[in-house]
C-alpha cells in the first residue's frame, strides 16, 4: 500500500508539466526595443543612479559642529584582537589618577577589590584603600563616623554631591571617569589628544574667562585647566614622568575601567579562533559527506 | 583488523561506552586545549601581563615603603 502511494506521489509530483515553464520567459525583453527606447531607459537608469549618488553626498555635508579637531588612532599596546593591557602603564595610570584627576573628578564604579590581581595584590590594595576615609554608618547613636577604607569601598568621591561638584568648577561638572573611555568617541585616542592638546586659541576665536582652548574638544573651550604638565608625579619604576607618558597611563589606565573584562575577553577570542579553526573544516567535510548520496544519486524514471 | 574496527567494535559499538568517550574526550580535550591557549595568550602578551609585572611591583611596593 505504502509503495503503491509513494510511487503514485513521485509520478505526480516528477512529471513535468508539458509546456507551462517555458511560456512566461518571452514576456519582456531588452533586445525587442527600438535603439531610442533603449538610449531612454539607458538615460533614465544614469538619471536615478546619478540623483542618488548627490543625495547621499549631500548627507555628509560639512556643517559648523563638525569643525573640531578628530583626534588621530595611536599605536596602544592594546589595540590588536589578541593584544592585553599593558598591566605596569595601569599601574602608573592608576597613580596619575590618584593624584591628579581625582583631585576633580569622581570614580563612582570602581572598588578597591577590583585593583587585585590587576595592579596590586591584596596586601597592598588593602593598604591603598586604608589611605582613604570613609563615611560610614550609622552607629550605635545613629551618628555616622569616618573609618580608613576597606577592599569593598569604592573610589572616595572629591565632592558631596554633583552640585557642589558645579559650584566648585565655575558651574562645570566633571565628568565621572569609570567610563569615560567607552562615553567618547574615539575613545582613549580622544582623551590622549584632549589632555595633551592644550594649545593657544587662534586669531579670532574668543575665550571666556574660565574655560581654556582645546582643538580637540566639542566647540574648542573646555572648563577643565591642562592638567599634566612634565615631571608633576614621579613615577615609582622610574619611568619619565613626561606629559605624554603621563597621558598615556592614565588613558590606558581608564580603558581598564571601562573595560574590566578586556585581557578576559580576548584570552577568550584565542580560544574562540583555535575551536573555530577546527571546527570550520569539519563542518564543512561532514556537510559534503551527508550531502554525498544526494548529489551523486541518479533518478531513472521508468514507464509502466 | 585494522586500528579503526577495533575503535569501532570497542568504543562507538555500543551507547554505554560511546557516551563514556565522549565524557573523557571532552574532559581530555579541555585539559589540553585550554592551557595552551592561555600559553599562546600569555606569550603574545609577554610582559605585560599581571604575572608578569608581579616581581617588579612587589620590589617598588617595599622600595617606597624604605
Amino acid at each position: 500500500m505504502a509503495a503503491l502511494f509513494g510511487r503514485t506521489a513521485r509520478q505526480a509530483l516528477c512529471r513535468a508539466p508539458n509546456g507551462v515553464c517555458c511560456q512566461q520567459k518571452a514576456n519582456f525583453s531588452f533586445k525587442k526595443l527600438s535603439t531610442g527606447k533603449k538610449v531612454g531607459l539607458g538615460l533614465l537608469g544614469a538619471t536615478t543612479a546619478g540623483a542618488v549618488s548627490v543625495g547621499a553626498a549631500l548627507q555628509y555635508s560639512v556643517s559648523a559642529m563638525d569643525l573640531i579637531l578628530h583626534p588621530p588612532h595611536l599605536p596602544w599596546s592594546h589595540s590588536g584582537v589578541l593584544d592585553s593591557l599593558d598591566h605596569a602603564s595601569i599601574r602608573r595610570g592608576y597613580y596619575v589618577y590618584k593624584q591628579v584627576c581625582a583631585a576633580c573628578h569622581s570614580m563612582d564604579f570602581i572598588a578597591y577589590r577590583e585593583l587585585v590581581g590587576v595592579i596590586f595584590d591584596e596586601d597592598e590594595a588593602k593598604a591603598e584603600a586604608a589611605e582613604v576615609m570613609v563615611k560610614d554608618g550609622p552607629d550605635e547613636e545613629g551618628k555616622m563616623f569616618e573609618r580608613p577604607g576597606k577592599l569593598s569601598d569604592r573610589f572616595p568621591n572629591p565632592y558631596e554631591n554633583e552640585e557642589a561638584a558645579k559650584a566648585a568648577n565655575n558651574g562645570a561638572l566633571p565628568p565621572d571617569l569609570t567610563y569615560i573611555v567607552k562615553a567618547r568617541h574615539g575613545g582613549e585616542d580622544y582623551i590622549f589628544s584632549l589632555l595633551t592638546g592644550y594649545c593657544d586659541p587662534p586669531a579670532g576665536v574668543d575665550i571666556k574667562e574660565g574655560t581654556y582652548f582645546n582643538p580637540y574638544f566639542l566647540g574648542g573651550a573646555i572648563s577643565m585647566a591642562q592638567a599634566l604638565y612634565n615631571e608633576i608625579i614621579e613615577y615609582e619604576d622610574g619611568t619619565p614622568a613626561t606629559q605624554s607618558q603621563l597621558a598615556k597611563d592614565v588613558c590606558t589606565f581608564l580603558k581598564w575601567t571601562s573595560e574590566p573584562e578586556h585581557d578576559i575577553r580576548k584570552r577568550y577570542a584565542i580560544k574562540f579562533f583555535a575551536l573555530m579553526a577546527l571546527i570550520t573544516p569539519l563542518a564543512f567535510w561532514y556537510k559534503r559527506f551527508k550531502w554525498s548520496v544526494v548529489k551523486s544519486r541518479k533518478i531513472v524514471f521508468k514507464k509502466y | 583488523m585494522s586500528l579503526v574496527s577495533v575503535v569501532y567494535k570497542s568504543v562507538f559499538r555500543r551507547s554505554s561506552t560511546f557516551a563514556l568517550a565522549i565524557v573523557a574526550g571532552a574532559f581530555g580535550f579541555e585539559r589540553i586545549f585550554d592551557p595552551t591557549c592561555d600559553a599562546v595568550f600569555a606569550y603574545i602578551n609577554r610582559g605585560k601581563l599581571y604575572d608578569d609585572c608581579k616581581a617588579t611591583f612587589a620590589a617598588q611596593g617595599g622600595a617606597e615603603e624604605e
